[in-house]
This record gives C-alpha cells, sequence and structure tokens, in this order.
C-alpha cells in the first residue's frame, strides 16, 4: 500500500537575493568589511520577494491548476513544491513520488543519439537498469524516433526535439505530478496526440499542479485554481470561480489571446 | 519518499540534510559516472584519438620539459625523466580538478533548477571526469618507465592509500569551491592563481633534494607537497616522512572540516546562487 501523496504549504515566502556587481565578487566585500561598510551593504541588499506568505494544502485527488501574469511567481512555486527552492521562510512537507516537468529539454544533449538520452534520462530518474529497456520503448514509440534514433538528436527536426523532451518527461509515472506550461506547447497534430499521453498520466497522479496561460486548458483538468500576482495569493477556490475572477480582471486583449 | 523542509532548521536538522544529500548521490553513482564520461567524450568529440589527445599533449609537454631543465639542473636524463612523467601528470590532476571544482554547480545549472537532485552527484561527476583524464594520463608514465626499464614492483601499490585521500579530499573540495563559486563569481580566477604559485613552490618539475636538507623539512608545510608524495613516492620507490603523511591527513581533515561546515550551510541557497 503506496501512502497517500500530500503537500502543505505553510507561509511560505521565497526571497530572491539580486547578487549582481558587488555582491557578487568576494574581494569588494572584504574590502567593504574593512571599511566598515559591510552592515550597511547587507542591509541595503536588493531582495526581490517572489513569494510572500503562500499557504496552501493538497491532497490526493486535488487538480490545482495556477494562473497569474509572466512573472506572478507560478514557476517559483512548483519550483518550491519539486523541493528545488528551499523555503526562506516558513514550511513546506511533501510526501509522495514528485515529477516536475519544468524544463523539457532537461538533461538532454544535442550530441548524445535519442537512445542515449533515453538512457540518460533513466539514469536521472535513479531507474533500476531492468526499467531501462521499456524506458526505451516506450519514449522511442511515442516520439516516433525509428531509424533517428541512433542518430545524434542535433541532426534532428524541431518536431522531433520537442516529441523526444516530451516523451521524456512524461515517461515517468509519479503520484505527484508539476507542470509548466511548456508542456502543452506544439503544433496542432502533435498536442492531440500529447494530450492523450498526458490526460493518462494526470489520471494516474495523485495531485496535479498545473501552471498555465490556457483557461480551457485549466477548466478541463483542474478543480481548483490559485490567482498568484506579484508572489502573493489573489484567490484560491473552485475552478470555475476563480477563472471568471482572473478573467475578468484582466484587459479584454488578453483574454481573447487566453480563450 | 518525504520532504519536510522549513526555514528555521537547527544545525542537527540541516546536518542531516546535507548526509542525506550525500547518500542519495551515492546511490546515484551511475548518473555520475555516465555524465563523467561523457564529459570527456563531448570534449574531444569528431577527434580520431578522443582522449588520447590529452596522453599525447601530456607526452609531449613531459619530453620537452624533460629535455630542457635536465639540461639546466644538470641532472641525467634517467634520474630526472621518470619523476617528471610522474610528477607532471599528477600535478595535472590536481590543477585540474581544483579549477573545474569552481564550475562544479554553476555548470550544472539547468539541471539545478529543474530537478531536486543530490548536490553530490555532480561532485561525483567531477572526480570521475577528472579520474578518467588521469587514466589516459598514466600511458605517459607508462611509457617513461618502460623507456628507461624502471620497474617499480609491488611497492607502487602502496600509493592506493593516498590515491583513496586524494578522492575524499577531491568530493569535499569540489563540495566547498562549487557552492563558494557560485555565490562569488571572482574565485576562480583566484583559485587558478594560487595554483599557478603552488606550481612553482612545489616540487613537481624539481627535485625536493634540490633545497638541501633544511628546505626538505619545510616541504611538509606545504599541503600540495605532502599530498603529492603520499602518491608519488610509493611510485618512485622512495620513502615517505612521518610527517609527509601527519601533513597530508592533517591538512585532509581539516579541508574536510570546513567543506563540510560550509555545505551544511550553503546547500539550500546553491539553487539560488547559480
Amino acid at each position: 500500500m503506496v501512502a497517500k501523496a500530500l503537500i502543505h504549504v505553510e507561509d511560505v515566502s521565497v526571497l530572491f537575493p539580486l547578487y549582481h556587481g558587488n555582491s557578487r565578487s568576494l574581494k569588494k566585500m572584504v574590502v567593504a568589511a574593512a571599511s566598515g561598510r559591510l552592515a550597511q551593504d547587507q542591509q541595503q541588499r536588493v531582495v526581490v520577494r517572489a513569494l510572500s506568505n503562500i499557504n496552501l494544502h493538497l491532497e490526493s485527488g486535488d487538480r490545482l491548476g495556477l494562473v497569474g501574469s509572466n512573472g506572478a511567481g507560478k514557476t517559483t512555486l512548483l519550483r518550491v513544491l519539486a523541493g528545488i527552492y528551499e523555503p526562506v521562510l516558513g514550511r513546506l512537507r511533501v510526501k509522495g513520488s514528485l515529477n516536475a516537468l519544468l524544463d523539457p529539454n532537461l538533461g538532454m544533449n544535442m550530441e548524445l543519439t535519442g537512445r542515449e538520452n533515453i538512457l540518460l534520462r533513466g539514469l536521472y530518474n535513479g531507474l533500476p537498469r531492468s526499467a531501462l529497456p521499456r524506458l526505451e520503448e516506450d519514449v522511442a514509440d511515442f516520439a516516433e524516433l525509428s531509424d533517428f534514433i541512433d542518430l545524434p538528436v542535433r541532426i534532428y527536426s524541431a518536431g522531433m526535439v520537442v516529441r523526444l523532451g516530451f516523451a521524456l518527461a512524461t515517461a515517468i509515472k509519479p503520484q505527484i505530478l508539476l507542470m509548466d506550461e511548456w508542456i502543452l506547447a506544439g503544433d496542432a497534430v502533435f498536442l492531440e496526440k500529447a494530450r492523450h499521453r498526458l490526460e493518462e498520466m494526470v489520471r494516474g497522479a495523485d495531485i496535479l499542479v498545473l501552471s498555465s496561460h490556457q483557461a480551457d486548458i485549466i477548466r478541463n483538468w483542474c478543480s481548483r485554481v490559485l490567482w498568484l500576482d506579484q508572489g502573493q495569493i489573489v484567490a484560491d477556490g473552485a475552478a470555475e470561480d476563480v477563472l471568471d475572477q482572473y478573467l475578468g480582471s484582466v484587459p479584454v486583449q488578453a483574454v481573447a489571446a487566453l480563450a | 519518499m518525504e520532504l519536510n523542509l522549513r526555514a528555521d532548521m537547527t544545525m542537527a536538522m540541516r546536518s542531516r540534510w546535507a548526509l542525506a544529500d550525500i547518500a542519495g548521490g551515492v546511490r546515484l553513482w551511475r548518473l555520475a559516472w555516465a555524465l563523467g564520461w561523457l564529459d570527456i567524450r563531448l570534449r574531444y568529440r569528431g577527434s580520431m584519438l578522443g582522449p588520447f589527445w590529452l596522453t599525447i599533449s601530456t607526452g609531449v609537454m613531459v619530453g620537452s620539459l624533460g629535455l630542457l631543465y635536465s639540461t639546466l639542473f644538470k641532472i641525467n636524463l634517467r634520474d630526472y625523466l621518470p619523476f617528471l612523467a610522474l610528477s607532471q601528470v599528477l600535478w595535472g590532476f590536481l590543477a585540474a580538478l581544483v579549477s573545474e571544482a569552481c564550475t562544479t554547480f554553476t555548470d550544472a545549472e539547468g539541471v539545478i533548477r529543474s530537478v531536486r537532485m543530490p548536490f553530490f552527484v555532480f561532485s561525483m561527476r567531477v572526480l570521475i571526469r577528472n579520474a578518467i583524464a588521469l587514466g589516459h594520463n598514466i600511458l605517459v608514465i607508462v611509457v617513461v618507465f618502460a623507456a628507461f626499464s624502471i620497474w617499480s614492483g609491488w611497492e607502487a601499490l602502496a600509493a592506493l592509500p593516498g590515491l583513496l585521500v586524494w578522492a575524499v579530499d577531491a568530493l569535499a573540495l569540489t563540495l566547498l569551491l562549487g557552492a563558494f563559486c557560485a555565490r562569488f563569481r571572482d574565485i576562480q580566477p583566484i583559485v587558478n592563481s594560487v595554483m599557478q604559485i603552488a606550481f612553482f613552490v612545489t616540487p613537481v618539475i624539481w627535485k625536493p633534494e634540490q633545497l638541501g636538507a633544511d628546505g626538505v623539512a619545510k616541504l611538509a608545510l606545504n599541503p600540495f607537497f605532502d599530498l603529492l608524495e603520499i602518491v608519488r613516492g610509493p611510485v618512485l620507490g622512495s620513502d615517505i616522512a612521518a610527517t609527509t603523511w601527519l601533513g597530508a591527513l592533517g591538512f585532509s581533515a581539516v579541508l574536510c572540516a570546513v567543506s563540510w561546515a560550509f555545505f551544511v550551510r550553503a546547500r539550500g541557497r546553491v539553487a539560488f546562487w547559480i
């Protein structure tokens, strides 16, 4: 019996120190410390509050959509949930196997062949050797690589690279699935095919957190929506309510683009 | 699988996370191994000789330096060249490792920012990559030793404990410099300058005996000498002073302690720094 999946976010804030110019240099910091300017310097350090006081509780069966303009903190929140950015304030509890689809080309190397990339991804995921042939078959089949599988990815067409990246990312079925919007980019034919595979994966996951600009996708897949703006929660509730609220707030032009 | 992170962690909790990072990294050794090999393969892709270019360039360097310095120092080539070949190859490993340790995490930026992965994997990758390069360069030593029909015998196996110390130090150094250089971007040039100076003040191209008895006694204070000697000595068949081993272990212990103390604090921050 596998334990139930759970995400519990308590009062989490993420501050990004902006390191640039002087604060990147040890020499400058030492000189500043020696001349007694360090304390002042540290107080004046520029920080960006990427997320502030986020509270969130998700259990098995929850399907959460993240909406908000660019730079609202959607991807940062996904990274926090994935354990990549550890909270600077507050606490985070995540139970269950997790797969975060954040970077379409994670660990993919253009110089390697398709087959080698598949094996490498298997290693990234810590799969046992015995699981690798199945992974290879599954990915090659979906990405329609056929004869190209033993050629370097460098010579693939753009479409093949997208298919391979997508197939690799979706090959591992987790309890908690975190998805950034790139996953839904691609041409129409591919999207149709991708949707099927993705839906299967979403159905298999206990918890889904999806960040997207496309309202119809959120409407289809999510039961709950969290609206973020400048790192803060604006609204959190049933998908329809929050989506209407959100779409009502953005200028008409943007709504047309979303629809 | 459970993740329980909080901002106000005690030192004991942070240490446990750091330990879990190392344990998780070790479990992914096959990934580290594959990445290390991949680095070497990609560095020499498209060249017919592949990584053996390394061997050739080291060989040419050792050959020309050997001829030059044996004349300058007025030592006969038979005494000097095997020493130089061995020293140069071992030093090449140390220097490259220290320099590459600085980019342990910044090189892996894409992965670190898209998946939670033990940082120790990237440390192992740097060590493995450099160990593979060392493996190719050992050919130079073998050729030179064979040309002068020198055979160090089974005593050369006494170099193995030294290599083990090197491996531990290398991992500690990649964790320390990898995180530190992610935060402060002006460290790598400083590190490279230090290594340049260390190359000249450490008996790599010159022999320790040339310093005289007084100088040799002081050499133990140079961590690079101690570390180099615990591997080089056994292969050359010379005795290693107790102070050399003492120095090597002492400096290693300090390095590991500093590295651990820093990594425990920095582990959760590296993702923000890169």
